[in-house]
């Protein structure tokens, strides 16, 4: 049998906690400056969205998840899935980090034939559960594995990260009801709450509040998390993984563009691409922010 | 609308049903997904034998073939099946997105298919989904034609490591005469009846009609090649091209006359050998009437073929 330990299974006191979040922090600062040289080599990419989700996707491949990148189809693995599937410098970058593929393979991210979509694809990189692109997809996936996982009762957990702009989808609403129905509780969803979408802020374009109460209606455990504090993030999955007879949902308050100064909380950064001026500032920002 | 189906006549839906169950006793991956659909779908008997294998999602068809997507991730075999009109139009993204592009094994089944639900109207009416879902890459696509081919195309789909679609008829068709070693294959058209003055292509309910035609037409003296393409995505183009030899090919489908089955013989001839040919089925949104009513009104009948393949055989000489 391949080794799928889950980290967050060992220990969780204080202390080992403040470890794990330190490594995590570590990871997620790397997968920033990684990602950044991937969308300023490519000339494209969604950087303000990568860098809002990074904490959280560094949290689930670097603590959380019991994966095996030797075993990438193990039927008892954790699955992760990227809702929001225009954030796949994020993506990249902690399988990548995870040992999913070669390190050196992020240098072709958007080039002719690469494996390294603008959105994932399970068919050209091992680790990647199902292709999303299109905003309502990847969530109604996800309730259909916690569903085979329930009926099996199988110990796999089910991840899936949503953008809050993706709350708009119908279909997101459909999959939300049929998991209270169900009562998955091998299922968790963290809400990428960083309160704007691709042209405005959530609330001036179709407003999602009051988001939690919403998630109640259906029948969810609602948890509210700073979705940028790697301790309180690595608690609140820690917390979702105690046996319950509902999904949960992280609600991961975030900013767009987390971590670079002139990005953060920016729509305009959605797909912007910086040039080497604010690229080397980014870099130098990120640098700063491990050393503090 | 009734379901009163004659002695000698047959609703495919019950051979579908059939066959599910008879996978699902032998495979615990099989599952069946629904859309509020157990009766239309007839799965009443699958619910109450495997009843943790029946997921019901409700009235959600998007989120329907999204669950049989990730289903299959979970290692399960999903029968999704609703009215074919919703099951396509309405879950066309999750279709192109969550099953083909993604290559999940994922079964779908479009029940009540074309024109069966006739006086509730075009927009229950499913004479679209083979144009749409022929375009859409790694997704096959199968039409099958009587009881025996649907439980055997049911079987091919289970089977079959990838994403399938089988259109399930409910308009009574009788049972095909067939060779006790008849097999069905994915991909494989059959032919029926050979002739070399004419080849009519048919799929579906179609297939007994033109049938009937060809035995009308060899009562003229023109021999008609019948071929039975159920499969239309991977279009069998040997047969195809075969069938161009006769110099003059009819289509008929319980479908849109165009961009369905007619439309992938017609695009295969036009390629690669050119040939007269009539494309039979529907113009667009229908009118109001019976299934049956709309199958004589537009000509899908042995009595249309034939005259079809009769003008093109006037037009050879």
């Amino acid at each position: 049998m391949h080794n799928l330990e889950r980290p967050g299974d060992v220990d969780v006191c204080s202390a080992h906690l403040d470890t794990r979040a330190t490594r995590v922090r570590e990871r997620a600062n790397w997968m920033r400056k990684r990602l950044l040289k991937m969308i300023f080599d490519a000339g494209q990419g969604h950087p303000g969205g990568d860098l809002s989700a990074s904490d959280i996707i560094a949290s689930l491949y670097f603590d959380i998840l019991r994966i095996d990148p030797a075993a990438p189809n193990a039927p008892g693995r954790d699955r992760f899935i990227l809702s929001k599937g225009h954030c796949t410098g994020a993506l990249y970058t902690a399988l990548a980090g995870a040992g999913f593929f070669p390190e050196a393979e992020l240098d072709t991210y958007l080039q002719p034939e690469s494996r390294l979509n603008g959105h994932p694809n399970r068919n050209y990189l091992p680790g990647v559960e199902t292709n999303t692109g299109p905003l309502g997809h990847g969530f109604p996936v996800g309730v259909g594995i916690a569903v085979a996982g329930q009926i099996d009762a199988a110990d796999y957990r089910v991840f899936v990260l949503t953008g809050d702009g993706e709350l708009q989808e119908g279909s997101m609403w459909e999959a939300a009801m049929f998991a209270g129905h169900r009562g998955l509780g091998n299922l968790t969803v963290i809400v990428d709450r960083n309160r704007l979408q691709q042209g405005a802020g959530t609330e001036d374009t179709n407003s999602l509040e009051p988001l939690a109460d919403k998630w109640r209606a259906f029948g969810w455990d609602v948890v509210e998390v700073d979705g940028h504090d790697h301790a309180a993030l690595l608690a609140a999955f820690d917390a979702a993984a105690e046996p319950r007879d509902k999904p949960r949902v992280l609600i991961a308050n975030t900013f767009k563009g987390q971590g670079v100064s002139y990005m953060r909380d920016q729509a305009s950064w959605h797909h912007g691409v910086p040039n080497a001026e604010q690229y080397a500032q980014a870099i130098a920002e990120l640098e700063a922010e491990m050393r503090a | 609308m009734k379901d009163v189906v004659a002695p000698d006549m047959f609703d495919c839906r019950d051979a579908y049903v059939g066959a599910v169950e008879e996978l699902a006793a032998a495979d615990a991956r099989i599952v069946a997904v629904v859309n509020d659909s157990v009766g239309s779908s007839k799965l009443g008997k699958f619910r109450d034998r495997f009843p943790a294998r029946l997921i019901n999602v409700g009235i959600a068809e998007q989120n329907m073939v999204g669950v049989g997507a990730g289903l299959a991730n979970g290692g399960k075999i999903p029968f999704v099946s609703g009215a074919a009109c919703f099951l396509t139009a309405r879950a066309m993204e999750q279709i192109k997105v969550d099953c083909a592009y993604s290559e999940a094994n994922v079964k779908l089944c479009g029940i009540s298919s074309g024109v069966a639900y006739g006086e509730l109207g075009a927009t229950h009416h499913s004479i679209e989904d083979v144009a749409w879902l022929r375009a859409i890459d790694k997704l096959t696509v199968i039409v099958p034609s009587d009881p025996w081919e649907t439980a055997a195309a049911i079987r091919a789909a289970a089977a079959h490591q990838g994403p399938v679609f089988v259109r399930i008829s409910r308009m009574p068709v009788p049972a095909l005469a067939r060779s006790e070693d008849a097999t069905f294959t994915i991909g494989k058209a059959e032919v029926l009846r050979d002739g070399a003055d004419v080849a009519i292509v048919a799929n579906g309910t179609l297939v007994h009609r033109a049938l009937d035609a060809a035995a009308m037409l060899a009562g003229e003296g023109i021999a008609a090649r019948v071929i039975n393409m159920a499969t239309v995505s991977p279009l069998d183009g040997e047969a195809i091209l075969a069938a161009a030899e006769t110099g003059a090919i009819v289509t008929a489908e319980e479908g849109l006359a165009t961009g369905g089955l007619g439309g992938a013989v017609a695009e295969h001839v036009a390629r690669h050998r050119p040939v007269p040919m009539r494309m039979l089925g529907f113009p667009g949104f229908l009118p109001t009437g019976s299934a049956a009513w709309l199958m004589e009104h537009f000509g899908l009948t042995a009595d249309g073929i034939a005259a079809a393949a009769r003008e093109l055989v006037a037009g050879k000489r």
